[in-house]
């Protein structure tokens, strides 16, 4: 278990899309570049690029159908190149194919006097709000893009944030002040122009009214903002507005060192907690050839499956509460608590554990630890009897429900819609089945799908998961392995304390690690695992430095809150609340 | 008929204190028992109990700000709490609460109790309008359309009652029970009557004028201090008012064995409130059209339907 996926690709040759490019677009149309997560990486021109895509997508057999992230990396200030084209900025297309079971990644270079790509928003809708992130961050400009503006920052920011030069700091940047002039122009900049929007004030028959839904509103979990384009009660168009709870998460990366870095991806999806640590320190693992004990993996699973309970006893309540049942979030935040206590016995912590460590977990787990867990996995089950009688079963729940913000397995691929949201749709794809990590092969468990894709489904396929987790947290308490709770490799962090107070050079080790943070290997890897509320990946690229390079989260919430236009034209704004509870987002997910 | 403790000052200032004070009890009492329902405790910090917590609440709320948005029209956004206050609390007068307890004895009670019921819509509709406010504009909008179609279904319900007993007048409904309570006969227009009671107090799940996760607050949404105050508990006298009007016309009113009439239409009246937060604490909302249809397609037919047979059957009674 635990082979790391490098040698296998190599071992196995390239896999069978290389072959069907080069045969179709010529050998030398693309180079491959060796990465330490094995997904295939190909650079190409911005000219091919387009049509590569296209063909991807739409002409091969079991295409790449999902575009699941497109990002930028700034490339100016990297020294670990070698063999890499020249790029000042590097714009990355990853693709996903769920009938071949495998990624793709396609690297365009750009030089900082032609920062253009052709815009994909056409083979792909969900390309709008990536390309517009990439330029917002970057200030790559995508040409044919229908509304290229900016979409994380504020409208009136200066400079693209992501870029190399841009002050990370506070202290490398000039004391703020606000005078009456910039006032004057950021409010300006704020007022709601409704054709800026892609909206029409009228039409023939009626004058629409415009509402503002958001950013605080009581329904949208957090600080989101939706313009809602309404004839009488019916939403003519909606489009939502991100970045109020924009961090910085991704820069801040570039100036941690790969351990410090940790307690930050636990808030990125606040709900998730630790289940955040795991693609983030799998990828550091990944680029440092860090083996994890047996004993750890089984360790982050449980607490993996742990939390994924915690964020869908949440969602679990406030779907309720958002179609106005009062009751059902109050009981559900008592079995939370529960999971709370669990995980702080374990942890120490309760919401933000930041348990996971690179090679391991931080602490081993506590005596007593299997009490606490059997009593739990024999109370919830009942709980869950009650809420299905209570919640699922409810009529009036059903009708505000049950067809309301449906889509088709076809539009949710489309769209980017990853996790619950997509197996919603009777599609039974869960990463943890397709390409199991840290150890998720060796659990036995199913994957819950809906039919309709609509609010109802939503709802059903999460709450049969709480099940299936309680299945995996029962067989993790029955086979939990024994042996070391962190790997003894030198690039673990911490390394084990007992060794460094015996032999100088582990504590050598200890004290490079601790102070200056363990130098991770120049390379790049992505790892993604199956979320909370969808796929959640990490792309980190390493200069072989104490910090990252670049650290690109890749939040499944991004492309869900997207949807969401499609998903309520025609309809009521009460059914609007009814999708955004379906849909399972927190704002510090989307905007990181 | 005529009872020395009917309009009596002491009984007309006791039924008004009672009535405001009960209502501002409920803040506490919905509370707690919503936290029983709900494992949890409520408040138990203010008092014993957290029975100061209503105290704490008036006192928070007398001495807010008395705010008026700059974008509303101050007259009638001044106004609109007022009517929902004035015409819960004018209900009261014709509740007949034991037989030598009321404020008056009218022989029209039950319309002059649907008049003001219909009344009180303005409150919601002005409050919206006066706000300015896009939320609390669709808030009055919703609370017009419901409370004007919830109103046709509770008049025609209560019409049974009425042919039954043969009398508007609230005391002589309760005195026709003395043989059976009409909840018996005309347990459909019961039904019928509950559902537009709750949808005329505007009480969730059938709150959609003010759907907290839809509207923010709806119609009052701009409303703060003791102007909000006033909405807030009007909500509770409307409670109180339709649990006492349910209690009258379907459960004997004061009737009962042993305990004095008083204490038996008070215990009845607070059965009632507590199945209406027990209501509360248990249904989601429906939909707005779902809210339209539900009333027009199966309340109506209910209703029409209740009215026909209880008709028919008081004919055929009276030729035998």
């Amino acid at each position: 278990m635990d082979a790391l996926p490098v040698s296998v690709d190599t071992a196995d040759g390239p896999p069978p899309v290389i072959s069907e490019l080069a045969a179709l677009f010529g050998q030398d149309s693309f180079s491959l570049q060796p990465v330490a997560d094995g997904i295939p990486t190909l650079w190409v021109s911005a000219g091919d690029i387009r049509r590569l895509l296209g063909f991807l997508k739409n002409t091969l057999i079991a295409g790449y159908k999902l575009l699941f992230d497109l990002t930028a990396i700034d490339e100016r200030m990297r020294s670990h190149r070698h063999g890499l084209p020249d790029s000042d900025f590097t714009v990355v297309y990853h693709l996903l194919s769920f009938d071949r079971n495998d990624d793709i990644r396609l690297k365009v270079a750009l030089s900082a006097n032609a920062l253009a790509l052709p815009s994909i928003c056409d083979i792909w809708p969900a390309a709008n709000w990536y390309e517009r992130e990439v330029w917002d961050m970057f200030g790559i400009v995508f040409q044919g893009h229908p509304n290229l503006r900016r979409i994380i920052m504020p409208p009136g920011w200066q400079g693209h944030p992501l870029r190399k030069e841009h002050p990370a700091r506070a202290t490398e940047m000039e004391v703020f002040s606000l005078s009456e002039q910039d006032q004057a122009f950021e409010q300006e900049q704020l007022r709601f122009v409704p054709e800026e929007w892609g909206m029409r004030r009228h039409n023939d028959d009626s004058e629409f009214l415009f509402l503002n839904l958001g950013p605080n509103h009581p329904s949208v979990h957090g600080v989101f903002r939706i313009a809602l384009q309404l004839d009488g009660e019916e939403i003519i168009d909606a489009v939502p507005d991100i970045g109020y709870h924009h961090r910085g998460a991704e820069k801040m990366a570039e100036r941690q060192s790969w351990h410090t870095y940790i307690p930050y991806t636990d808030r990125i999806d606040y709900l998730g907690g630790s289940m955040n640590n795991l693609p983030y320190v799998l990828a550091v693992e990944k680029l440092a050839g860090i083996r994890v004990p047996e004993r750890a993996q089984a360790i982050r699973v449980m607490i993996a499956e742990f939390y994924r309970l915690a964020s869908h006893l949440l969602f679990y309540g406030t779907f309720a509460q958002d179609v106005g049942q009062m009751s059902p979030i109050f009981y559900m935040f008592i079995d939370r608590e529960k999971v709370f206590d669990i995980l702080e016995s374990i942890s120490g912590a309760r919401m933000h554990a930041s348990y996971f460590r690179i090679g391991g977990v931080a602490l081993d787990l506590p005596h007593g630890w299997e009490k606490r867990v059997a009593e739990f996995i024999e109370y919830l089950p009942r709980r869950l009897d009650q809420y299905h009688k209570m919640v699922m079963k409810n009529s009036l729940i059903k009708r505000r429900t049950q067809g309301i913000g449906a889509y088709s397995r076809a539009e949710a691929v489309d769209w980017g819609v990853t996790g619950a949201g997509l197996r919603a749709t009777g599609f039974g794809w869960d990463y943890r089945k397709a390409r199991p990590y840290s150890g998720y092969e060796n659990y036995a468990f199913d994957i819950p799908v809906g039919k309709r894709g609509d609010c109802y489904d939503r709802c059903a396929v999460r709450v049969e998961e709480m099940r299936q987790s309680l299945r995996i947290i029962k067989q993790c308490l029955q086979q939990m392995p024994a042996g070391p709770y962190k790997t003894d490799h030198p690039l673990g962090t911490p390394p084990p304390k007992t060794a460094a107070l015996h032999d100088i050079e582990t504590l050598i080790q200890h004290f490079l690690n601790s102070s200056w943070g363990p130098v991770i290997p120049a390379g790049e890897a992505s790892v993604t695992i199956e979320a909370a509320k969808g796929l959640n990946a990490y792309y980190l690229t390493s200069d072989g430095g104490v910090m990252s390079y670049r650290t690109r989260i890749r939040t499944p919430s991004f492309a869900h809150l997207q949807m969401i236009p499609a998903m309520c034209r025609g309809m009521m704004i009460a059914d609007l609340i009814a999708i955004l509870a379906s849909i399972d987002f927190v704002m510090a997910d989307v905007d990181r | 008929m005529i009872d020395t403790g009917i309009g009596s000052p002491a009984a007309i200032f006791g039924i008004l204190l009672s009535a405001i004070t009960v209502s501002a009890l409920l803040i506490w009492v919905e509370r707690k028992l919503l936290a029983v329902w709900q494992d949890r405790i409520g408040p138990n910090r203010v008092g014993p109990f957290g029975l100061l917590q209503v105290a704490a609440d008036m006192i928070k709320m007398f001495f807010k700000e008395d705010w008026i948005p700059p974008f509303a029209d101050k007259p009638v956004f001044v106004l609109a709490p007022v009517i929902v206050f004035a015409t819960m609390l004018s209900g009261f007068a014709v509740i007949p609460f034991a037989p030598d307890v009321g404020v008056v004895d009218l022989n029209f009670g039950l319309l002059y109790f649907l008049a003001l019921s219909s009344l009180s819509v303005y409150s919601m509709i002005l409050a919206g309008y006066a706000s300015n406010n896009k939320y609390a504009i669709l808030g009055g909008l919703r609370a017009a359309a419901q409370t004007i179609s919830y109103e046709v279904f509770m008049g025609i319900s209560v019409m049974g009652v009425v042919m039954l007993s043969g009398s508007f007048n609230l005391r002589q409904i309760v005195e026709a029970q003395r043989d059976g309570w009409f909840i018996a006969p005309q347990f459909l227009g019961f039904c019928v009557f509950l559902v537009a009671a709750i949808a005329e107090s505007r009480r969730a799940p059938l709150d959609l004028p003010e759907a907290e996760q839809e509207l923010v607050a709806g119609f009052h949404t701009e409303y703060s201090g003791m102007k909000f105050g006033m909405f807030f508990v009007g909500e509770y006298l409307g409670v109180t008012l339709s649990s006492a009007l349910i209690v009258t016309l379907f459960f004997g009113g004061w009737l009962g064995p042993w305990l004095p009439p008083l204490l038996w239409f008070c215990l009845k009246t607070g059965i009632c409130i507590a199945f209406f937060i027990l209501v509360r604490g248990s249904l989601p909302r429906p939909r707005y059209d779902q809210l339209m249809a539900f009333g027009w397609k199966i309340l109506l037919p209910a209703a029409l339907f209740n009215l026909l047979a209880t008709g028919a059957i008081a004919l055929t009674v009276a030729r035998i």
